[in-house]
Parts: structure tokens; C-alpha cells; sequence
């Protein structure tokens, strides 16, 4: 190439050179996304003004005035403003995203291990719960496990009751619920205790098997602490819980704790289906991992449970934390189908009701799309930490 | 040149909103057809029968509009839409009119762009309860469980009852009316509140009707009519002189069994009403014969009102308030004149 071929720098100026175009090119780009987006938005506004549309967040302070048949924070239907709603949709999403998420993970592990067990008949039927739940689609589990429910409780007149403080029927699970008096906190105190001590024992107990190789019962030892010293803190301090037991009353129980069918359906529903694909990522997890590895444990004459936690597990989640993370984003969004069974989570309660009692479409619908954004964003970061500590640490 | 292309894009963009501001019956005319919002299946209001035909009170008013405006009372899109649905799709342009046992309120009427067109059935919030539970009346209701259909003024109505008589209850709110009839049925509730209209077709659902009853209380007015998008007067009109030409047909005895013979009445009131004389359908910006196409294809409001709902169908509902204004009820057509 001779030098004549090359554009003169002085004539090409500022776009001479490729990475000045790339950025002008960039800078054009994102002017043009903001004018289309800021050019929408006030089309849409200048719309919905023409129309008498009510536009702005003001609605948010105005009594709501219709009652919710579960709500985590006090709610009352005469007073609570629409705000509240707000809260207690997002906290009712939250509850089912957070147990169904504990629930889906175990069982998953669960059926994924038992997958590639050894015994015929666990793996035939790890492998006939994931092929059936996958494949149904979850608002038709959702409904069946609702009406299921619904259809096998009798009426509160006749529930099931156990030890006459639990009681099961179409209107929910009832419990005790406990109270806490002056002095309970002694309880909790104890407990925190309790648990930096585990903490504590994990560490030596860790140290003392890498410097002797000696196995101590961590578990075992972890568990009963747990449980000895809220115990003994209970009975020293003069039994400060109490429990206010469910009783029928009317048409219904009234006091205690009262687990709704909505819930218990749902969450029943979103953990086992969910489970399906999470058993599925660990069976493809534990699978990765070199059966040299396995067989070298076996030939140390470790016990099969230790090969598993101690070898198999580490290496394995690598592999299965990734796909995981997707899988509890789609519970929680899948959460959303609730509203065909009358849960009231954020969707059925907010962009639902509240939308039609106040019909401000726009404003309503981005802020439940900002509340599964935020739960997303927050789930996918949380696991990314957790996976970026499991990685294989180069030295 | 992709830069000039954006730009003509933009440009083009710009100019959407000028085209979108045709008036509605210019878009109807255009389109064929109207687009009438109904419910996803109340009784004797918008149902669809065994053939999968819409029938009902509402969707006769449907039918109305569109014989009014096309001599068709066949031109017309069926839009099922739920109780949660159903002011998003006025807005939004995806239906023409409502026509779906909507109540009129204030907040509706002012703060949602929209316009009650008037008033085609006058109801009231009652219960029904299973005849088991043995209660006679709405007072000794305290601490049961509601089921409701979400986003309606009944659960508003429902909460405001029972503060004021220092009640207690409990809400499962479902997204149609087909769920909430479910729960009833499933006992997941023991009472369900609704129009009173709309009980009478919920319990002809049961599977044994007769192991329900629906409580004597009134507790609300529900002044249920077709609703319009708020900014279009010309299409407001036609709605709403739609609805008073079926009661003013009822009024002046012109039913679609006589309206043939009816074009030879002399009494100038029907000769105004069938187009022979005046101008009222030219001025609504419809063809003269508007009213006779309503009433010979439809019929009048008591001929909808006794087939769908009335003495003529499954319902049996009484006419009560829905009566004419000279026979003791509250309807009253302002003079087609």
C-alpha cells in the first residue's frame, strides 16, 4: 500500500479516524432512542390529556375501601389508602416468592439427586414427577391444585382439627399464633447467641479437620445447640410466649394465624413445577462432574453422603447455580398467575383491582413492571455474588 | 443516508396523531362494523347461547346502535371484556362503546375520560347466600366470607354496608364472574355479592338453584348503561338517542311486530319517532329511518327487557324500577322531537 491510498488527515478531520466515528455513530444512536422515547411520551400525555384522562400519582393517597383476604402488614378496609395496597401486594408476591423458592430449591436437589440414584424405582419416579409437572402448563396446575384443595376440605363447621389448635378446612390452614410478652426477647437473645456460637464451632470444627483430619459431628452438635438454649431461655424466664388458639365463631374461626387456600395452592403449584427444572440442573450439574473424581473419593473409602456434600456438591454448583437463577426469576413472575385463583398478590390486587377502581392504566402498570424489574434485578445480583464466590479461584 | 432516513421516519411519526383524530363514526363507517364491549358471560346481559350467539340486554343495545347507524343490526364486533378490562379498552380505542352492566359513578364518569350515555338498567346490590347457613337477611351476616368479582363497585359498596352497621367480613375478590360462582359453589365462600340482576343468573348456575336464595337488602343503587370515550359529541349523541328511541318506541306502543304498520300512523309523535316527519336522525348524522330499523330488527326496550331478562326468560327478574315512567317505574325518554 502506498501512502497516497490512506485519506489525508487534513481533509478527513474529526471523522478520519474509525474510534471518533464509532463514538459520533453511538452518541447519534442514543439521541435518536431518547427523542423516540421522549416523543412517545408526550404524544401519549398529550392524549390521554385531550381525553380527561386524570394523569399523576395522587391517586396513591386516596382511601382504596375494598377489603383483602390476606395482608402481612395492618390493613383496613376503611382507612388503607391505595398505597397501601401497593405494599401489601408487593410483600403477599414476596411471601410466595420467597417460600416457593425455598420450597422449589430443596425438592429440586431432592428429585435432582434422586434422579441418578442407583435404586431403580427412585430414579423411574424422580424421572416420571419431572417429565409429568414440566410439561403441564403451571395456570392449569395452579387451578387444579386450587380447586383439588378447595374440592377435599369440608366447610369450617366440619374441619379437620388437630390436638383441637389446628384446624384444616376450605377456608385455610389455622394455627396457633403465638404472643409474645415482655421477656420473649431474652428468648431471642438466646438464640442469636446460639447461632454466633455455630458459627464459631464451624470454623474450629474446620480447623481441626484440616490439621488432624479428625471428623467432628458438626451437625448433630450445630442442631442441638440451636435448639437447647432457646429452649432452656424459655423456661427460665418464665414461659413469656403464649399462643392465641383458633376458634369457631359464626361463619367462621376467628384468632390465630389463618393460611389461605389462594396461598397454599399457588405456592404448592409454583414450588413443584418449579422443582421439575431445578432437579434438572442439578442432575446436569452432578453429571459435569469427572466420575474421576467420584472414584477417587470412593477409593479414599469416603462414605457415600460425604462424597456427595464434600466432592460432588462443590464442583457440581458451579454448573447448576446459572441456570438456577433463571428459574427463580420465572417463580416469581409466574407468581403473577394468580390472579386466575384470587390471590391477592400485586397483579390481582394492584394492577387489577386498583387499576379499575381508579383507571389510571399507565402509571399503575409501570410501577408493577418497576416492582418485578427491582425483584429480578435483586435476585439475578444476589446469585451472580453467589456464584462469582463458588468459582474456581485461579491462584 | 440512514440519518435522512430516521429523520423521515420521525417526520412521519409526527404526523400519527393528526391522521388518528377522525371522529368515531367516521372510523365506524369506515370499519363496517361497531366494536361493542360486553361482559365475559353475565345471564340475560351478554351470554352466548348453544350455538355460541351473543344474546342478552347488552348485547341487544349493540345490536341497536348498529341498526341505527348501518340498518344493520348484524354489523357489529363482540368484544368480551372482564370487569378489570373493560375502561381500558374505551380508552385505548379497541371498542366504540360499552355496553357491559357498567354503574355509572362520579369517579367513573369524571376522572376516566368517558361518558355515561345514560341509564338502560336500574339495579341494586344484593346477596345470595346458601339456604344452609339459615340466614333470612343481610344483618346477620357479620364475619362471613365474600366472594366478589374484582375491580366492580360492589366491593367498594360492600365495605361502606358494613362499617356503617359495624359488621365484619371477609373478601376473596376473582377476576370474572364464572371463578366467583366456583368458590360459591366450592364453599370457599358462604355469600356472594353482586347486582341483583346478575345473582338471579348466577344462581340459575348452581347445580341445585333452589339450595340458594338471594337476601331481600338493597344496598346500593347501580345505575348500569352503555359509556362512551369522553370528546366525541357526535358519537355521544348517537348512543344516547339510541337508547331513549327503544324506550320512546315502548311509549308510543311501536313494537317490532306493528312497525310496518306503524309507518301508516297518522299520531305525529310516531310519525316523528319512524323519520315520516322531522329530522332527527339527519341531525344525529344517521339516515331517517334510524328508529325503524332499531325497533324492526331489535325491538323495543320492554321487548329486550321481557326476552332477555324479563317475564320471557329463565331470569324472570320483575321489571320494577325498570318500568316506563308513566307505569310507576324510572324510565323516561326525553322527546324525539
Amino acid at each position: 500500500m502506498n501512502k497516497s491510498q490512506l485519506p489525508p488527515a487534513t481533509t478527513g478531520g474529526l471523522l478520519s479516524s474509525p474510534r471518533n466515528r464509532a463514538i459520533i455513530f453511538q452518541c447519534l444512536a442514543l439521541l435518536a432512542v431518547v427523542a423516540c422515547a421522549f416523543y412517545f411520551t408526550s404524544n401519549m400525555f398529550d392524549n390521554i390529556e385531550k381525553r380527561g384522562i386524570t394523569t399523576g400519582f395522587s391517586f396513591l393517597g386516596e382511601t382504596a375501601g375494598f377489603g383483602v383476604s390476606q395482608s402481612l402488614i395492618a390493613y383496613d378496609d376503611t382507612t388503607s389508602t391505595f398505597l397501601d395496597v401497593f405494599i401489601v401486594g408487593i410483600l403477599n408476591t414476596l411471601l410466595v416468592g420467597v417460600i416457593g423458592i425455598i420450597c422449589a430449591s430443596v425438592f429440586g436437589l431432592l428429585i435432582g439427586i434422586g434422579r441418578l440414584s442407583s435404586n431403580f424405582i427412585v430414579a423411574k419416579l424422580s424421572l416420571v414427577y419431572i417429565e409429568t409437572f414440566r410439561n403441564i402448563p403451571i395456570l392449569l396446575q395452579i387451578l387444579f391444585w386450587y380447586n383439588i384443595v378447595l374440592a377435599a376440605l369440608p366447610g369450617p363447621r366440619q374441619s379437620f382439627s388437630y390436638f383441637e389448635s389446628i384446624f384444616l378446612n376450605n377456608r385455610g390452614l389455622l394455627l396457633p399464633e403465638p404472643i409474645f410478652q415482655s421477656g420473649s426477647i431474652f428468648i431471642l437473645i438466646a438464640f442469636v447467641i446460639a447461632c454466633t456460637a455455630v458459627i464459631f464451632l464451624t470454623r474450629w470444627a474446620k480447623k481441626r479437620h484440616d490439621q488432624t483430619g479428625e471428623e467432628f459431628p458438626l451437625i448433630k452438635v450445630s442442631l442441638a445447640i440451636l435448639i437447647v438454649s432457646p429452649l432452656l431461655a424459655y423456661f427460665v424466664t418464665g414461659q413469656p410466649i403464649t399462643a392465641e388458639y383458633p376458634a369457631l365463631k359464626g361463619f367462621n374461626f376467628q384468632g390465630g394465624l389463618a393460611i389461605i387456600p389462594e396461598f397454599l395452592a399457588l405456592t404448592f403449584a409454583l414450588s413443584i413445577y418449579t422443582a421439575t427444572y431445578i432437579a434438572e440442573a442439578v442432575r446436569a450439574g452432578i453429571e459435569a462432574v469427572a466420575s474421576g473424581q467420584k472414584e477417587a473419593a470412593e477409593s479414599l473409602g469416603l462414605k457415600k453422603h460425604v462424597i456427595l456434600r464434600k466432592v460432588v456438591l462443590p464442583q457440581a454448583l458451579r454448573v447448576i447455580i446459572p441456570p438456577v437463577i433463571n428459574q427463580y426469576l420465572n417463580l416469581v413472575k409466574n407468581s403473577s398467575l394468580a390472579t386466575a385463583i384470587g390471590y391477592p398478590e400485586i397483579v390481582t390486587l394492584f394492577s387489577g383491582t386498583t387499576l379499575n377502581q381508579v383507571g389510571q392504566a399507565i402509571e399503575i402498570i409501570m410501577m408493577t413492571m418497576a416492582v418485578y424489574l427491582t425483584f429480578s434485578i435483586v435476585i439475578s445480583l444476589l446469585l451472580n455474588w453467589v456464584n462469582a464466590k463458588m468459582e474456581i479461584k485461579g491462584r | 443516508m440512514k440519518i435522512t432516513k430516521i429523520a423521515l421516519l420521525l417526520g412521519a411519526a409526527a404526523l400519527v396523531p393528526n391522521l388518528a383524530s377522525a371522529s368515531t363514526l367516521e372510523e365506524v363507517v369506515k370499519k363496517g362494523d361497531i366494536s361493542c364491549g360486553i361482559s365475559t358471560g353475565i345471564a340475560g346481559f351478554s351470554s352466548t347461547d348453544s350455538k355460541g350467539v351473543w344474546e342478552g340486554l347488552d348485547v341487544d343495545f349493540c345490536k341497536s346502535v348498529a341498526a341505527a347507524v348501518f340498518g344493520d343490526a348484524s354489523k357489529v364486533k363482540y368484544i368480551p371484556l372482564t370487569a378489570k378490562e373493560r375502561f381500558t379498552a374505551l380508552q385505548s380505542g379497541e371498542i366504540d362503546v360499552l355496553s357491559r352492566a357498567t354503574t355509572w359513578t362520579a369517579t367513573r364518569d369524571t376522572s376516566l375520560g368517558l361518558n355515561f350515555a345514560g341509564v338502560n338498567y336500574y339495579d341494586g346490590q344484593g346477596f345470595l347466600v346458601n339456604k344452609k347457613i339459615g340466614v333470612t337477611s343481610a344483618k346477620e351476616l357479620s364475619g362471613a366470607t365474600f366472594c366478589i368479582q374484582a375491580g366492580t363497585t360492589s366491593e367498594l359498596n360492600l365495605t361502606d354496608y358494613f362499617q356503617a352497621n359495624n359488621m365484619e367480613y371477609r373478601a376473596v375478590t376473582y377476576d370474572t364472574s364464572g371463578q366467583t360462582i366456583n368458590g360459591f359453589k366450592s364453599g370457599r365462600c358462604d355469600v356472594i355479592t353482586s347486582d341483583a340482576s346478575q345473582l338471579y343468573g348466577l344462581k340459575l348456575k348452581l347445580d341445585d338453584p333452589d339450595s340458594a336464595i338471594v337476601l331481600p337488602e338493597i344496598i346500593s343503587k347501580e345505575p348500569l348503561g352503555p359509556v362512551v370515550r369522553q370528546g366525541d359529541d357526535e358519537w355521544f349523541n348517537i348512543v344516547r338517542w339510541t337508547m331513549f328511541a327503544t324506550l320512546e318506541a315502548e311509549e308510543l306502543g311501536v313494537s317490532s311486530a306493528n312497525v310496518d304498520a306503524m309507518l301508516k300512523s297518522e299520531n305525529p309523535s310516531i310519525m316523528r319517532l319512524l323519520g315520516k316527519s322531522g329530522t332527527a336522525g339527519e341531525n344525529l348524522g344517521l339516515k331517517g329511518d334510524w328508529v325503524y330499523q332499531i325497533v324492526k330488527q331489535v325491538g323495543n326496550y320492554g321487548e329486550m327487557f321481557d326476552k332477555n331478562v324479563g317475564k320471557d326468560s329463565p331470569l324472570n327478574i320483575d321489571r320494577g324500577l325498570n318500568k316506563l315512567w308513566n307505569q310507576g317505574g324510572l324510565m323516561y325518554s326525553m322527546p324525539i322531537r
